[in-house]
């Protein structure tokens, strides 16, 4: 049984600007091991989108990657308010981002909807007040 | 199209990136990063009027190899320095972003022509 490589990041909540630091690390990476393109788009573009709802919505959190031999995984974790409706947040356009993070060139509502258009399942669990976890896998 | 056909087209500087002779199959004019993040295609030149650092991330997410910042907007040194290490092409004009894809898609790219590249 192969080890399973894994990739650990601190996902800063505190500075937009730095935000998506980890995605472009993974990125990179997954190229220096050379898988397929399209392959480390779909993980990279989902990862992404996840790091900036982080900074967005919960002051950051953690973020893991697992790259297996049937697929990789990625684990979003923070402690922010939680989502209240799932599906609605799955709408494509609907977003609770304020005014200052879409004048950053966010908060257009395709966040959640893009991660799951990118990834082959999308797991996620979230407590209100407590916060989410979000587990996506790309199969290889 | 190449890249430096962009360049002249738009009338463009280049801030940027050396490689002007890359292909570029397909463009992607938004000021919105998660819009441009639905839609992959492969070797494109994003235009965009938002200059901050996830305009660089985005696009290197996507594969992009060229990045057009119009409205005669200027980015940052740590920008450009993105880009560099990214690889991507980034050049200014101060055409405004309808004028500058307008004239692109009458030279023959569209946001389709990539199709068979996605």
């Amino acid at each position: 049984m192969p080890d399973v490589l894994k990739f650990h990041f601190d996902v800063d909540g505190s500075d937009f600007s730095s935000a998506g630091e980890a995605s472009v690390l993974v990125k990179k990476k997954l190229r220096q091991l050379g898988y397929p393109a399209d392959i480390i788009r779909k993980v990279s573009i989902a990862m992404y989108e996840g790091e900036i709802n982080m900074v967005i919505h919960a002051n950051g959190g953690t973020a893991d990657v697992e790259v297996g031999e049937k697929d990789i995984t990625i684990i979003l974790k923070d402690e922010g308010p939680g989502i209240p409706d799932i599906s609605l947040a799955m709408q494509e356009g609907y977003s609770t981002a304020r005014e200052n993070i879409r004048v950053l060139g966010f908060g257009a509502g395709m966040g959640l909807p893009n991660m799951k258009k990118y990834t082959d399942s999308m797991d996620i669990d979230t407590v209100i007040g407590k916060g989410t976890t979000i587990t996506m896998k790309v199969n290889l | 199209m190449k890249i430096r056909e962009i360049k002249e087209i738009l009338g463009a500087e280049l801030l940027c990136g050396e490689c002007l002779d890359g292909d570029v199959f397909s463009a992607c004019c938004s000021d919105m990063m998660s819009d441009v993040l639905a839609y992959v295609k492969d070797q494109g030149v994003l235009i965009t009027g938002l200059v901050n650092p996830q305009v660089i991330r985005t696009a290197n997410m996507m594969d992009m190899v060229c990045v057009v910042f119009v409205r005669s907007k200027i980015p940052t040194d740590d920008i450009l320095e993105l880009a560099r290490e990214s690889g991507i092409v980034v050049m200014r004009s101060d055409l405004r972003a309808f004028d500058a894809c307008g004239l692109l898609y009458s030279a023959g790219l569209s946001q389709t022509s990539g199709d068979k590249h996605a």
